[in-house]
Order: structure tokens, then sequence, then C-alpha cells
């Protein structure tokens, strides 16, 4: 059993409905508690079909239906918020109407130049003393560009509105003109802080669409990558929240653990970032006895001074003073906007796709972390907890000694006619990959999608009722990707 | 106070003392081609390479376009190719990043007088990322990390490009960032020159003619420095611009 949650459908078997019972079985599932993990389209001729994948359990679900674009339907979003940013993205990206839609603004821009990007529909707020502060696209740091506005008054941001669109490759389109089988060095570009993430929901996906079950080493030596992953980037985003509040000791001391992290990965892969460890039924992760415990002195060293820098971080009064009861997102406003990963799990949603535990979960359990508070204290204290979480597996994981060679065995052809989708939990949040193969076993469609699609309306929310300048710490409490986004 | 004190003494010295010389531990860097002949009509290599990268007859490879995912070293019945940890591979001028065999002797970055007089002792460099994937983004706010220190050279990041000398420029460069580059661009006084980090921004990299790249702003404005990787490695960026400035080895 697949490790990740994995599933090829044959395309006959995938429930197809009229559209008044597909949007009946969403409100259904919803009702039902059932979980949206993506909506999305496709264009048929003149139709689009759109696909529902939702998660009941430990399995994925999915359904269903055709729309003439211009007649489209009627929207969902004011019912089930969670799926506002889909029926946005139908929207622009295939013009399906979607009528009714409370906020139908542009997902990415897809397809326009920079003069489009001037007629973002902003809502403003109208009063004799509200203004507007504009930032963006390009920051003040070393950073991926967005748009920000804000309608303040005075210091209190009465509503962010964010505008994204300007990381927009192409990386969809892109995906389809290559060989489907040699699609690894575009998956882990599609956000390249989540290289592992994607890779390794590419491969999974396109094993499933192979009929290939990966060997259990590459599937250790994934998951192993994704974890050294997630403990890199968490400590990234303390080491930026650290500088956000002043506190240099955290910037200093988590920025030179995330290194000794990437270095690690580096070992195995030979890259920082894990470019070139996942390939589809294959890995390209070394791991011999003198790599492992050098791996294992890594992990307990960033134990031993991660211990002492979360100490002097969590008691510093300053840090808490900053951090607490800043950028709230509450339990049900996170699973309203059905926000993902990290951001749900620190506002008390136990959202994790690596549970219940399946494949290589079930002999090597990892903890589930969940905080109370929903705001960035809660989401730094999070990030501190599962660092520890992935250390301590991590730990146990090598201490069963294991060992691995790069290896890949060749791709067999994909079964014509299957929709596979794979949802693997990255650090921001679940990765989704859909591919879809036609009658003669070639690709289709492909549809990528980046926690952070789902989480960045949870940072606009976030900061309402803030102080302008709680911003930028609300922002790097969620550390959403732009390019994710934009694709 | 305590705990400060903690925290002090587990960080110790974290810098690399000498930066010219370091080799990065296992990373796939400047490639190396062996000097066996390719067999007759073999393109193995050019066959899985994701970028172009590859050219035969004879073989070189264009760092401007690798992405240095190994594919090609593994496709290789010869085994010519190998991925050295070596992380100098900048280059002044965009055909001096084709790397043939022999490469041991390519000519490294030669010192630019003028620019070396000018921001020798002081350069301040202005990144804008346009269709970067975060990869050569985190890289480089990782050179001025305890560990690389890019500041002990007076090189630093600027928030504004009108503080800036040079324009740091990562991403295959997209549509919708045309108007923002050149803008900033124009905002940078004179004398200015571009940077391009990542195969991205010097080829397109993986998304060279994709439907959301556009990019005429490096056709007129040709990069005085060229940062090769996906991402490059901190090592790769700062002694690129130290040969650049010709600050001794």
């Amino acid at each position: 059993m697949s490790s990740v949650l994995a599933r090829a459908i044959p395309v006959g078997e995938i429930e197809v409905l009229a559209i008044d019972a597909w949007r009946a079985q969403l409100l259904a599932r919803a009702q039902a508690r059932a979980r949206p993990v993506i909506v999305y389209g496709r264009r048929d001729a003149a139709r689009v079909v759109l696909t529902a994948v939702h998660q009941d359990g430990a399995g994925l679900v999915a359904a269903r239906t055709s729309v003439d674009p211009a007649t489209g339907y009627h929207e969902l979003t004011s019912s089930l918020p969670a799926l506002h940013c889909f029926e946005r993205e139908l929207h622009e990206q295939l013009g399906v109407r979607v009528a009714g839609h409370p906020w139908l603004k542009p997902v990415r821009f897809e397809g326009r130049d920079q003069a489009a990007m001037g007629s973002y529909p902003f809502y403003r707020v109208d009063g004799k003393e509200v203004h507007e502060v504009a930032v963006g696209p390009i920051h003040a740091g070393v950073i991926e560009p967005g748009s920000f506005r804000f309608m303040c008054f005075g210091e209190h941001v009465l509503h962010l509105e964010i505008h994204l669109g300007y990381q927009h490759r192409g990386v969809e389109a892109r995906l389809l003109q290559r060989d489907p089988r040699a699609l690894a060095p575009w998956a882990e570009t599609i956000a390249g802080d989540t290289t592992i993430g994607h890779a390794w929901a590419y491969a999974a996906a396109l094993e499933a669409l192979a009929g290939h079950e990966v060997a259990p080493e590459h599937e250790l030596a994934r998951a192993v990558m994704l974890e050294l992953e997630r403990v890199a980037m968490h400590l990234a985003g303390l080491a930026g929240l650290a500088a956000d509040v002043g506190f240099l000791p955290g910037a200093a001391t988590y920025g030179r653990l995330r290194t000794t992290a990437i270095n690690s990965s580096m070992r195995l892969c030979g890259s920082r970032f894990g470019r070139g460890a996942v390939r589809p039924c294959g890995s390209g992760v070394t791991l011999d006895d003198e790599l492992r415990e050098l791996l294992r002195a890594n992990v307990q060293l960033l134990r031993r001074d991660g211990a002492i820098i979360d100490d002097s971080f969590e008691h510093a009064r300053s840090v808490r003073h900053r951090l607490a009861g800043v950028g709230v997102v509450s339990a049900d406003l996170a699973m309203q906007l059905g926000l993902v990963g990290m951001a749900a799990r620190s506002a008390g949603v136990a959202i994790d796709t690596r549970m219940p535990a399946h494949g290589l979960y079930e002999h090597h359990p990892i903890a589930l972390c969940t905080e109370t508070g929903g705001d960035c204290w809660a989401r730094a204290q999070l990030r501190i907890s599962e660092i520890r979480a992935s250390l301590d597996w991590l730990d146990r994981v090598l201490a069963e000694r294991p060992t691995w060679r790069p290896a890949r065995d060749p791709v067999p052809a994909l079964a014509p006619s299957r929709l596979a989708i794979a949802v693997v939990e990255g650090w921001r949040g679940e990765v989704v990959h859909c591919l879809e193969t036609g009658e003669d076993g070639a690709l289709v469609h492909y549809k990528a999608q980046d926690p952070s699609l789902r989480n960045w309306m949870g940072l606009a929310l976030a900061v309402r009722g803030n102080d302008i300048s709680d911003f930028p710490i609300c922002n790097k409490s969620f550390d959403l990707s732009y390019c994710g986004n934009d694709l | 106070m305590f705990k400060s004190l903690r925290v002090r003494l587990s960080q110790g010295k974290q810098f690399i003392p000498d930066v010219r010389a370091a080799k990065p531990a296992g990373f796939r860097g400047m490639p190396r081609i062996g000097p066996a002949p390719c067999a007759a009509g073999c393109d193995a290599c050019v066959a899985v390479c994701p970028t172009a990268a590859i050219r035969t007859d004879p073989l070189s490879i264009d760092l401007g376009r690798c992405v240095f995912c190994n594919e090609c070293v593994s496709a290789c019945p010869e085994a010519k190719l190998e991925l050295t940890p070596e992380p100098r591979m900048g280059a002044a001028s965009r055909a001096d990043l084709a790397v043939g065999p022999g490469a041991e002797e390519r000519i490294r970055i030669r010192a630019n007088e003028g620019l070396a007089r000018l921001f020798g002792r002081s350069l301040k460099l202005r990144q804008v990322s346009a269709g970067g994937c975060n990869g050569c983004e985190l890289e480089l706010n990782a050179t001025a990390n305890v560990n690389f220190d890019l500041q002990r050279f007076g090189i630093e990041w600027v928030a504004s490009p009108r503080h800036a000398d040079a324009l740091v420029l990562s991403g295959a460069l997209t549509r919708t960032m045309k108007d923002a580059v050149r803008l900033a661009w124009e905002a940078m006084p004179e004398p200015r020159f571009v940077i391009a980090v990542g195969a991205c921004a010097i080829s397109g990299g993986l998304y060279e003619g994709a439907s959301g790249v556009e990019r005429t702003f490096l056709d007129e404005v040709i990069p005085v420095l060229y940062v090769p990787g996906c991402p490059p490695h901190p090592l790769t960026f700062v002694n690129a611009v130290l040969d650049l400035l010709g600050v001794a080895e």
C-alpha cells in the first residue's frame, strides 16, 4: 500500500452526475464531513468536465459532471466557502460561468500581460479617514513577488486583499508538453521549497497510472527526504519570524540549523533542496553506513541545539508578546475556508494526510501535532513541535540501519483512460497532483495544486483587525508560496 | 540571561573561513567531461536532458541551461560525465558557460577593472524574482546568513533599487512581471549592472518558451555576470561576485 494518499481510477468508473446532482453531492459530502481535496476542470470539446475529489477516511473519492461553460452553474462558495479558490480558478482558467459567486476575482491572471494586473477588482472601504496602502509586487526583501493592498483606518487593517499572478510561468501547460515519465525536474520546481512534496506527488500519481508498486526502500528514502525538507523549511520559517520580531539569536541560530538540515539533504542526493532525490519508480538517494552515521549525528545536533534555541525563543517575553494574539484564525474559520496543513493544524484542525497511518507510517508512525491558538504564536509553536516530531521520527527510522542506493525501474506503459490522484503532506500542507490519460494512454491532463492556493485567503482574513505592522509576521507565520499559487 | 548564554555557547563559530576554497561535500556542481571519445552516433545524454543543455561533437554542456539533475551522468554508457562538488561555475559572458572536455582549464571570471574600482569595497544588490520557484531566492538569502556571511566583503542586499548597484534577477521572467522588472531597473542610479542567477534567469531553463514567460528585458539589458545552478549554491554566487570584483583569493 502506498504511503501517500494515491489512487488510480478507471475513467469509466468515476461517478458522472448531472450538474444539479453534482452540486447536491458536494453539499451532502460537506454535511457528512468529507473534506474537499480539489475541484478542477478540463476542457472537453465545447464543454468543461468538472472533477471533485474528497478525502473520505483514508480514501479518495471522485465525482464528475460536465457543463457548458457559457451556461455554467450556480456557485457553491456561499454555502461552502472552502470551494472559493476552485470556483475562481474554473472561471479564470476555463471561462466557466459561476453564477452568483461572491468573490469571483482572478487567482493568477493566467495568460494575461502586466497591463491586466492593474485591473484587479479590489474591494474598497469608504470612509472619511479610511486609506489604502499598496505593497508590491516587488517587496523589500529577497522574496517572490505578489501584491497586497490594505484598507486601513489609521494603523488598523479593516481589510486586506492579496493579488497574485506575478509568478505565473505556465507550469501546467508545460507539464503536458514533455514526456510524462520525465517530468520530475518540473515537478520539483512547481514550488522549489517543496521539491520533495511535489516530486513525490508526481511520482506516486504516475506510478498509480503505470500500475507500478514502488519498492519499500525507495518509499522510505522519499519519506526521509520529506521530513528533512519539513525540518529545513520550518527552521527557515522560524529564522525569518525571529528576524521579523527582532530576536536576533533566533535568526542566527535557526538559520545555521537550517544549513545543517539542507546540507544533510545534499549529502544524500547532491542538492540542498532534494533535487534528484525522487524519481518515478525509483530514487536518487544514497545512504551507506558512513552517510547514515553522519545523518544520525546531524539529527542529534539538530535536536540538541534546537532545544537550546527553542527554550530561549519560547521564553523570551519580547517574542511571545509580539506573536501571541496576532493574526488569529479560529478553528471554525479554518474549517470553513478549507485551510490545510500547518495553517489548519495550528488552529486546532487536525488534518494531516500522513494520518491515519498507512503504508510505511504504520510501521514508523509519526506524531500528529496541533495547536489551538490559531495565532502567529501557535503557528510558531506548531513549527517547533513538528521539527521535533520529524527529528524523533528520523532518529527511529535511522536506528533500523537502512541503506539505499540510487536505482530506478523503467516506468511501465501508462494505463489508458485512468485518473490518478496523489496527495502528499508537504511541509506547508497537502500537495495534490491529478494526472489523467486518454484512450491511447497519453497524458491528457495534469493538475498540480500547492497548499498555498487554499491558504492565502486564511492570511487575508487573519490580518483583519490587526495593525498594519503585524502583517510581516502574519505573512511569515503562514509562509505561503507565490509560485505554487501562480503555477 | 543564562538561556542567551547557552544559545551563544551552542552557536560557536559558524562562518566558512575561506569561501574561495570551500567545496560543499556531496554537491552536484561543475561538470567534468572525460577525455574518452563518445561512441559513434551516441546521443544518450542529449536525449535525457530536460533543458537541451548538451551538444555533441564535441561534447559540451551549457551551464546556463543545466539544472544539474544528473540524468546525463546516469545515461552515459561510457561514464564520461561527472558532476563534481566544485561550486565555482560563474561566468562573465554567456559563451563562457559552455563546458567541454578539459574543463579544469576553463577560463575563470576575469575581474572587471571598472567594476572592481567602483564596487570592489562596497556593492549593494537588489534582488528581483520574476518566476523564480523560491529555490534561487532561498539560496540568495542564505548568502547573508551566518555561514556564508557575504557582508564581510562589503556586499549587501538592499531593500530599494535606488540604493542598488546591481539588479540580481532570478526566475524565467514572467509576462506579468515585465513592467515591474523594468521599473526596478530604471529606478537604479547609474552605473548599474545585471546579475542573472539560476538556469531560469540565464536561459529560461525548464520554462524556456513557456506560456507565461517573456524575456525581452534580458534581450535589451545583457547581464554582466551569470551564476548557474538550479538553484545555485550560495558559494557559486559569492565566488562569482568576488571574482568579478577581483577580490583576492
